[in-house]
């Protein structure tokens, strides 16, 4: 599927963040946006696993089996970070200290349902801090691939794999689009490079409206 | 049982392979995951952990599999899953003389079966219930042979919540120090909660990750 690269999505999601949030971010693409913030910015990263204030995935220097991200990638700490347990750690979240998470899906439904953590033929799962963060932030940012590798749409009327929460996603960036849940439904609000409207509701299995001034996302 | 750490943060490697080598049997294993390149799975090896409560276990994005989740397609190991920030009330619950806790995590979902729901000024909770165990092997990274430890960074994770919720709590640090020389400001763990320390050197180990 054309559109963006994984990497391209996260410097998209990065454009919502702003000076002073305080941010979680999911494992896969998201944890990729902490590469693509500004080397000043001033948003504090938070993670599962007891961290305020990490910076980027760091690729080289030695192993710190401590100074990790929720998915087990080396980071570096910022000015200003701080531990805590993980009891603390998602007291913060549940208790709407974290404004926005940007997490990965397997599928999103219409109305913002969310399905992240289990592939019922594949059974078991990982809900992880999954089902938390999408109750307790302010602003959910969903991160994802437009289809699945065979082409099936993963934005669909309602979700066929178990949820995570219902009705909790605020936005949707995938390779393609821009779609923002409303109380009217989901919003075309821009398309990926290259990529038409059309391109977008073909490969969508619920309505989109298109909004009054959608555009070519600025990347 | 309970084992502290979160993929390769906090986690008391050394006791894990400890008891693979020990052998016990039958373990109902309280953890935050258990998976492809976790630790804990070296448990799995011989067939030692009979049931695992934990929250992450298996990983939708990834085609390798754990022994863990090899033998839970057969049959042989049962799973309850928990959201992670469940996980972590349920045992400071069990430790804290609580009867449970409420929260919103979720609600609507598959995690709801079986849970009561109850209303608590207009808004709906689910009643999670207390987690204790026998024994907790955690990890930290120094003690005082009173038995207070120190963390370092991430490891905190789910160790102190756990060394208040068993009945025998068993730490490796990487350092013993003498009682009186831990700085009081910076004691994660009291020793009120710690039963045995065990001086380790850390196992290196470079997960790939959850």
């Amino acid at each position: 599927m054309a559109g963006l690269t994984r990497e391209l999505m996260a410097l998209r999601v990065a454009r919502e963040l702003r000076d002073g949030m305080v941010v979680n971010l999911g494992i896969g693409i998201p944890t990729l946006v902490s590469n693509y913030l500004p080397p000043d910015h001033g948003v504090l990263l938070q993670a599962e696993n007891g961290i305020l204030g990490y910076g980027a995935i760091r690729d080289e220097g030695g192993f710190d089996p401590n100074l990790i991200n929720a998915g087990g990638q080396r980071i570096v700490l910022r000015p200003g970070a701080s531990f805590f347990h993980t009891s603390d750690s998602f007291g913060m979240i549940r208790g709407g200290h974290v404004d926005v998470a940007i997490l990965g899906a397997l599928e999103v439904s219409a109305r913002g349902d969310l399905a992240n953590w289990s592939i019922p033929e594949r059974g078991g799962g990982s809900i992880g801090g999954g089902m938390d963060l999408a109750v307790g932030v302010r602003r959910l940012i969903v991160a994802m691939e437009h289809t699945t590798h065979d082409g099936r749409p993963r934005i669909l009327e309602r979700c066929s794999y178990p949820l995570t929460a219902r009705a909790c996603v605020d936005l949707l960036v995938t390779n393609l689009a821009v779609i923002e849940v409303t109380a009217d439904g989901l919003l075309l609000r821009e398309v990926a490079p290259g990529v038409t409207p059309e391109k977008v509701e073909a490969a969508t299995a619920a309505p989109l409206v298109r909004s009054p001034d959608l555009r070519e996302m600025a990347l | 049982m309970m084992v502290g750490g979160f993929v390769s943060a906090g986690t008391p490697t050394n006791l894990i392979h400890a008891l693979k080598r020990r052998g016990t049997r039958e373990l109902t294993a309280i953890a935050n995951n258990i998976g492809f390149g976790d630790q804990l799975d070296v448990l799995c090896e011989d067939g030692q952990i009979a049931h695992m409560i934990t929250s992450f276990a298996i990983r939708a994005s990834t085609s390798k599999w754990s022994r863990f989740e090899e033998q839970y397609h057969r049959g042989e190991v049962t799973l309850e899953l928990v959201p992670q920030g469940t996980l972590v009330e349920r045992i400071r619950a069990g430790g804290s003389g609580l009867g449970g806790v409420l929260t919103r995590t979720g609600l609507d979902t598959v995690v709801e079966e079986g849970k009561r729901r109850i209303e608590v000024q207009g808004v709906d909770y689910l009643l999670e219930t207390p987690l204790r165990a026998d024994v907790a092997l955690i990890q930290a990274h120094r003690a005082d042979r009173l038995g207070n430890l120190v963390y370092r960074a991430s490891g905190r994770n789910f160790n102190p919540l756990m060394a208040t919720a068993a009945d025998l709590v068993i730490a490796e640090v990487s350092e013993i120090v003498e009682t009186g020389e831990l700085d009081p400001e910076t004691v994660g763990t009291p020793a009120v909660y710690v039963d045995r320390i065990v001086r380790c050197d850390p196992i290196e180990v470079r997960l790939e990750g959850m």
